[in-house]
Order: C-alpha cells, then structure tokens, then sequence
C-alpha cells in the first residue's frame, strides 16, 4: 500500500532543524556540534576541526575588512564637525549590518551543512523607499546590526583565541623541526623552564601530541557555540518563515493563475483564429466538391480528399484544444466535463459527481486535470475493465475518487504524471492519496478545498 | 436535397465564416434573412423576422461562452414552431441534451451539428431542410460518445451488431428511409430491426422527435 499525502504547508526547514539537534548516532555529523559527540580518533581522521579553525580563521579576516572600510571612510569625514561624524559613523555602523550579516550566513556553512535562510522579506513596492522603510520595520535588520557590533567588538577575541590555541599547539610538536629557523627561547617558556636538553625536545613533542585532541575539541566547540551565536542572530526566526511561507504560497498560487489564464487565452486564439479558418476552407472545398459531383473525373477525387484531410486537422485541432482547455468545464462545470471524459474513455467508466454548487474556477481547473490524468494512467497501466469516478462536497472540501478494478500497484514515484498531479493539487491547498494494492483494485482521492484562500 | 427555400436567420461571430455560409445557403436557394454575429442580436432578428429556420453557432458575444446555445434554448421555448440547428466545435453530450430537452411544447425541428459538417455540402442542406420541417438531427460523433456511454448498459450488450447501427443511425435522428439507404437494406428490414431494439431496451415506438428524444435519453442514462 502507498500514501502519497501532499500538505501545502510543511515548513522542511523545521522537521531537518529538529533532525539536526538529535541525530542518530551513526549517521555523519551534520555541523561542528554534532562533531563533537565523535570519538578522538574521529574527530581528529574528520575535517571538522580544521573546518572550526577554518571558520575562526577567516572571521578575523571579516573583522578586518570591515575595520579598513571604516577607517577609510572615517578619512573623508575628517574635516566635518564632531557631531556629523558621529553620525556618520553610525549610519556606516547600520547598513555594515546587512552585508556582514549575509557574508557571515555564508561563511557558516563552513562549519554548517545545512543552510540559514534569508531572514528580509522582499519589498512588496519597487524603489528604495519602500525597501528602506521595510527594513527598518524589520526585526531581522535590527538583530544584524547588534550582530555586526558583535563582530567587530567581541567575537574577534574568541576567533583570535582558537587560533591562538591550535597555534601553540602545533608549535609545540613542531619544535624540532622549527629550531634551527627560529629562535624558539622566548615562544617555549614555562615559567623559568625552557629547551635545553634533547629530552626537553621530545618532552615538548610529546606534550603538544597530548594536547593535540584536546585542541581539536576545544576549537570545535568554540566553532559550535560562534555558529550557535549566528543562527540565534541571523537566521530567520519562526514567524519569519512562517510569512516567507505564506508569501511562496500565494506567489505560487498567482503563478497558478496566470498559467491557467495563458491557457484560456491559447484555446480562445485557436477557437477563434485556426479552427474558424479551417471550417472556412472545408465549406470552400465542400462547395467546389458539390459542383464536381457529377464529374467523376480525378479533379473531384482530390478535391474529396482534400476535404477530409482538412476535416481531419480540424478533428485533431479539436481535441488538442480540449487538451489545453475545454470549454465544457469554463460552461458546465466539473460534473458535465468530467463526464465528457468518460465518453471518450475506451474503459467504460462510471460517473456520479453531484455538487452543490459550481467551484471556483482555479479548483475546478485541478479537478477536471486530475481526473483527466486519474482516468488516463487507468487505460494505459491498469488493464481494468471497469472503472469509475465519484465526487461530492464533504464539508469545505471537495473529494473526488477515481477508481479502477485492474491489477493495482501503482506507485506514486512510478513516472512524472502523478507528481505532477500532486504539484497541481497541492497549488490550491488538496491533497492526494493513492491506494494501490498489489491486484487492484486501485482508487486514487484527491482532496480539495471548496475555495482556494485567495477566493474567500 | 433541398428544394424549398426556407427563410433562414444565421448567428455565428467569425466574419468570413458567416459571410461563406450567407454565400453557401443563397447559392442553394434558401434566403437568409438576417445574419448576426451576436447572441442578443438574434434573438432580436427572430422577434423581428419570425424564419424557419435559425441556424446559430454556440459561442459568442457578449460573454463567449454557451451564448448562442442559450439563445438558441430561450427561442425554442418562445416560439413552439421554431426550427433550430446549432453549429458548434464541441462534440459535448452536454449541449446537445440540453437543447434536446428545452422547450418542452416544442414541435420545431432540432438539430445539433459540428462545424465540420458544412463541407459535406449535400448533407448539411438535407440537414438543414430535415430540422426545418420539423425532423431532429444529431451529430454521429455524439451519437458514437453516447454509445460509448452506453457500453455500461447490460440490455443494450443484448443488441446485435447491426441493431446497434440501427440503433446509432436512430439516434443521428434518420428516418426509416434513411436507415434503410445507409446500411443498403429494405424499409420493412429497418422496421423489424427497430421493433426488436424497442422490445428488448423496453421503449415505446414513439415517431419522429419524440423517438429520438426517446433513443438518446435512453442512452444517456
């Protein structure tokens, strides 16, 4: 048995974060935090902690542009007043916020596989007013900009730490080998201890490789608790996505809609333009064809086949604008044009749709399309001999079920049509669910809501 | 073919198509009285002109949509004595029952066609004169949907072959005559054929509109 069960708002970001903070014990670690639940051979054969060092590393190198760009700019101000400078500095302070914060998003997936999102919401106006007074609004703009003051006032202590820390270490094992360049005297000194004896030399190697774990692990963790400070500040919040959710929803929904609205637009043009021509011509031909009937000569015959032949791009012409969209289903609504389907099936099917009332155009357009592809899998797949179609109005809800008694099995991964089914059904806020045991027999229902949330 | 001139008002939108009819039914002695290219517009030329004959295409102004088609209903159920033949690109069930079913009082002629017929000039006259005095035609293209439909149906697995035939050229709305001519045997054949498709689908032997009405409802169901 299979369910293929499409819900329009699933928030995948939240299910893979839960993941994320419990993950099963034998599966890879996913960022720097969960590296440190590994063993110290693991940890250490890992790149984890050289992605941590990686990541405190090039923080500081963040710091730094930032500090030039600051000086730079502070170089132009220098002849205004105090007080206006001041306000520069600010204003500079403020918008380093946004860039900073969107470089340092992408720098956290150095030590992060999974990604963090875009916490700004896109204007709903153009021009720069509209995007500033948005941002301002913003929570997020607000967390940014503590964040870059962060940046550029204490975090730089913890990178500079962990660097620090790996660096003695691996001076401490490398010793040996850096004597004879460096004059290691005043790098190596333990209170009034220092180099002198070859013991002394492997003393230090030996203690630098005790060391060397603990390193590992110390800079993780201040990788782990870095990214944990960066996600607290900059990635989306959960009402963020929430309304980011909301806003792909009804983008996709217009999408939908202008599609849907493109086709009707396609079947009008063909209905008014190609298909009234060709009528045209087959009446033309019809006439000369009336005038050679007495002949019998080869002229006629042509003018005969000519006929048919036009009146057979006229029939094929006809069925792929149905194709595209019947007009039945704009007229008559989801009942009359579904039954128009069953006609045309070579499986007899049976229909009973009994609706209250018409639904709106979007929904009945993905009803019609869904019993459509429901009917069209039946004939080439199942071998039934029977099959049947029901719908009526449960609640706020549409439910159609389409059904077949041939062999069964069918499996909504099985090619693109049912995928793409799901997709459209899932534009308007249904569902879908296949039942499909292996010998039939098959019944695919698709949920609807009554109106789409635009309609309302 | 047609001999009588019937007065005839054409509704149909696309310019050069109903110019070509005008030319095609002039040419065959018919008099078109009034062409229009709008639904509100004919059902002004039938108040006005009172024809035969309206011959209409399904969608039109104002809305695009089935305008034509419910003009076409509102004037059978207005005027009793109207024949109407509608043209139409929809080889839809749908349409034709519901033209087949308005204007209960009734007697005109009825006829539900796809465009494609006007070529088959000779036919589409013969058409037009069978609906015009007061005979009903549908589309074999329907009339084949609806056997399909019919497939379903148990008694009608009872029908042989070429009762079944009998049964669809019915259904089109062809008389006897008709039959007899299409499938190349005799009048009193036709009849035995027909009394037994009455007997074993259990319908009365109406006549004329009222066994076509008969013929496709029972298919329907």
């Amino acid at each position: 048995m299979h369910w293929c069960h499409v819900l329009v708002i699933s928030n995948p970001s939240a299910d893979r974060r839960a993941c994320a903070d419990a993950c099963p014990p034998d599966a890879a670690p996913l960022n720097c935090r969960q590296a440190l639940t590994l063993g110290p051979r693991l940890l250490l054969t890992s790149g984890w902690p050289w992605r941590s060092l990686g990541y405190l590393s090039c923080g500081g190198a963040v710091v730094f542009l930032i500090m030039a760009a600051a000086m730079n700019g502070l170089i132009y101000v220098d002849n205004l007043p105090d007080y206006a400078q001041l306000m520069v500095v600010v204003v500079l302070a403020a918008a380093t916020g946004m860039p900073v914060a969107a470089v340092e998003r992408l720098r956290l997936r150095i030590v992060d596989t999974e990604r963090v999102g875009n916490p700004h919401v896109a204007p709903d106006a153009p021009g720069l007013k509209a995007w500033l007074w948005l941002r301002i609004g913003e929570a997020a703009t607000w967390r940014e900009f503590s964040y870059a003051i962060a940046l550029t006032a204490v975090l730089p202590l913890i990178d500079f730490g962990g660097v620090l820390l790996v660096g003695s270490v691996v001076i401490l094992i490398a010793a040996p080998f850096l004597e004879p360049f460096v004059d290691l005297g005043p790098l190596i000194v333990f209170g009034h201890w220092h180099i002198a004896t070859p013991l002394d030399r492997v003393l230090v190697v030996l203690v630098g490789l005790v060391l060397l774990p603990a390193a590992a692990y110390l800079v993780t963790a201040l990788a782990a608790g870095r990214a944990a400070f960066v996600r607290l500040l900059l990635a989306p919040r959960e009402s963020e996505v929430v309304a980011r959710v909301q806003e792909l929803t009804r983008s996709r929904i217009r999408l939908a809609d202008a599609f849907e609205a493109e086709r009707k637009r396609i079947e009008r043009d063909l209905h008014d333009g190609a298909q009234q021509r060709l009528v045209g011509l087959i009446m033309t031909l019809g006439i000369v064809e009336h005038g050679l009937e007495e002949e019998r000569s080869d002229r006629a015959v042509l003018v005969a086949k000519a006929r048919k032949e036009a009146e057979g791009v006229l029939a094929d012409l006809r069925e792929l604008i149905r194709g595209i969209h019947p007009q039945l289903l704009t007229d008559r609504g989801v009942p009359a044009a579904v039954a128009e389907i069953a006609d045309r099936s070579p499986v007899p099917v049976h229909v009973d749709i009994t609706l209250p009332e018409r639904l709106v155009s979007a929904v009945e357009t993905v009803a019609y399309f869904a019993v459509k592809e429901a009917l069209t899998n039946v004939v080439k797949h199942s071998g039934a001999r029977r099959a049947w179609v029901t719908g009526c109005r449960e609640g706020d809800r549409l439910v159609l079920c389409v059904g077949d008694d041939g062999v069964g099995g069918a499996r909504p991964e099985d090619g693109r049509g049912l995928q793409g089914l799901a997709d459209r059904v899932a534009v308007v806020g249904g569902r879908l669910k296949l039942l499909s045991p292996s010998g039939g027999p098959t019944e695919l229902v698709v949920e609807l809501p009554w109106r789409t949330p635009d309609s309302a | 073919m047609a001999n009588a001139r019937f007065r005839i008002v054409l509704a149909e939108d696309a310019v050069l198509l109903r110019e070509g009819l005008v030319e095609l039914l002039e040419r065959f002695g018919h008099e078109t009285v009034a062409a229009v290219g709008d639904s509100r517009d004919l059902i002004k030329a039938v108040e006005e002109h009172r024809p035969d004959i309206v011959v209409t295409d399904v969608r039109m102004p104002p809305d695009f949509n089935d305008d034509g088609l419910r003009s076409a209903m509102d004037l059978r159920a207005r005027y009793p004595e109207l024949a109407v033949l509608v043209l139409t690109q929809y080889a839809a069930t749908a349409y034709a029952f519901e033209l087949l079913e308005s204007g209960e009082h009734s007697r005109g002629g009825l006829g539900y066609l796809l465009k494609d017929r006007i070529g088959g000039v000779a036919e589409f006259l013969a058409a037009i004169e069978c609906v015009a005095t007061g005979g009903t035609v549908i589309d074999p293209e329907v009339v084949r949907q609806l056997l399909r439909r019919g497939q379903m149906n148990e008694p009608l697995g009872r029908l042989s072959s070429r009762e079944r035939e009998v049964l669809g050229l019915m259904a089109e709305g062809k008389t006897n005559a008709n039959i007899a001519a299409a499938l190349c045997v005799s009048q009193p054949t036709v009849a035995k054929n027909i009394g037994s498709i009455f007997l074993k689908l259990g319908l009365s032997e109406d006549d004329g509109h009222r066994r076509v009405l008969a013929v496709l409802t029972y298919l329907r169901s």
